[in-house]
């Protein structure tokens, strides 16, 4: 089978539909972590990168693409990569916009959060529920490594940051 | 036969795997619930990064060895850890400081690493120090709230310090294999590491202990009694049933 544009276009489409297993709203082309896809002779090489070095999703993630692309009849291998490092800027805006409909503040577009000064003015968060941006910080570390806990002053409800990184 | 590349790649990956492995021991321990999970997220960050390790030295080793078998199957002599990510949790504030001491370690390391003429190191290090900015912010903000905290609290950092300080001088002792060019030259981290020491230690109402014997080995596979008993839990799974698999 010969490379095509059309190929290369299916691909992308296909990939548009794994889902990330520990944040499923999100595609992982919402998430920005598909680098490249490459194909050579019929074989497809798709290369990925974490979002966070320990991140446990990555290896199910690469399952799913294999599975996804499979079905429709191509066979892939799955490479990481980690040079030049993720970064959520490379989120797509669909992306944010689905994690905040989530009920997941999505992440500030400039790190203000990632230095290591000590006791740091924290980024002012908007509440994903009620808009408010009287919010506080819970916790820098979540249910995954990609959040951070927050609560809301207002309407209280605690939610989670997808921070900056 | 390892490589310097080999086992400074293996070095690396022995400090992240063995402090990960003991502060996962905080799982559902934790004093309160957000530090039960910071503690436990930075034990996945770096086990993370101990898989990028050992990944990449059995790609070098190319003899079948996997990150499986270099993190599950080698010896206590065989690791090549420094001395304090071993050092046992004790209570929260001993884990904290080792954290802190550690964190601070590996800032100053990575940031210099990413510059590594070898780029599966550089890749790794960039990569792992975006993480390893959180470690270091977390722990010392704890390091300041307990230091400078309640009597007990101070107390328990000062007896924190006495336990775990002479095992802080390895880190900048350079093994024969953190002197080839890809490796960073540790003892060029010192200078920084003591500055952001002292400055913390400053905001904590802690003392820096006076010049003291500092103990080494770790590097080079001669380990503390406790390493013995980590390995034993860690490697319990694959040594009663070689080979086993999720």
């Amino acid at each position: 089978m010969q490379s095509t544009r059309t190929d290369t276009q299916r691909i992308y489409e296909l990939l548009e539909s794994v889902d990330d297993p520990e944040i499923p709203v999100l595609s992982i082309m919402d998430m920005g972590i598909i680098r490249d896809v490459g194909i050579d002779n019929g074989k497809v090489t798709v290369k990925i990168t974490p979002t966070y070095t320990g991140c446990p999703a990555m290896d199910m993630i690469g399952m799913q693409i294999k599975a996804a692309l499979g079905e429709a009849g191509y066979e892939a291998d799955v490479l990481t990569i980690l040079a030049p490092a993720w970064s959520t800027d490379w989120m797509s805006e669909t992306g944010k916009q689905k994690l905040r409909a989530y009920g997941i503040a999505p992440p500030m577009p400039k790190q203000s959060v990632c230095n290591d000064r000590l006791f740091a003015a924290e980024e002012a968060i908007q509440c994903p529920r009620c808009d408010s941006w009287h919010t506080h910080r819970i916790s820098e570390f979540g249910s995954t490594a990609c959040k951070s806990l927050y609560q809301c002053d207002d309407c209280k409800e605690p939610f989670d940051y997808f921070k900056c990184h | 036969m390892n490589t310097p590349l080999i086992q400074y790649t293996l070095h690396l990956a022995d400090n992240a795997l063995i402090l990960g492995q003991r502060n996962a021991a905080w799982c559902g321990h934790g004093p309160v619930l957000e530090q039960d999970i910071a503690i436990t997220n930075i034990s996945l960050d770096l086990i993370g990064q101990a898989r990028n390790f050992y990944q990449y030295a059995a790609a070098l080793k190319n003899d079948g060895s996997t990150e499986d078998s270099l993190a599950y199957l080698r010896t206590e002599r065989e690791f090549m850890n420094c001395l304090l990510p071993e050092m046992p949790n004790g209570d929260w504030g001993q884990t904290i400081l080792r954290q802190f001491f550690f964190s601070a370690y590996q800032h100053q390391l990575y940031t210099r690493l990413q510059s590594s003429p070898d780029a599966q190191l550089a890749a790794i290090a960039a990569k792992a120090l975006k993480e390893v900015t959180y470690h270091l912010r977390w722990s010392s903000e704890w390091v300041i709230r307990l230091g400078d905290g309640t009597d007990e609290s101070h107390a328990r950092m000062e007896k924190a310090v006495d336990a775990l300080w002479a095992y802080t001088g390895e880190l900048f002792m350079p093994a024969v294999y953190e002197k080839i060019p890809q490796a960073v030259d540790p003892s060029v981290l010192a200078a920084a590491w003591n500055e952001k020491v002292s400055s913390v230690f400053n905001e904590a109402t802690l003392q820096l202990p006076a010049q003291t014997y500092m103990h080494s080995g770790g590097k080079t596979g001669t380990h503390t009694e406790e390493m013995g008993f980590l390995l034993t839990e860690l490697q319990y799974v694959q040594r009663t049933f070689p080979g086993c698999e999720w």
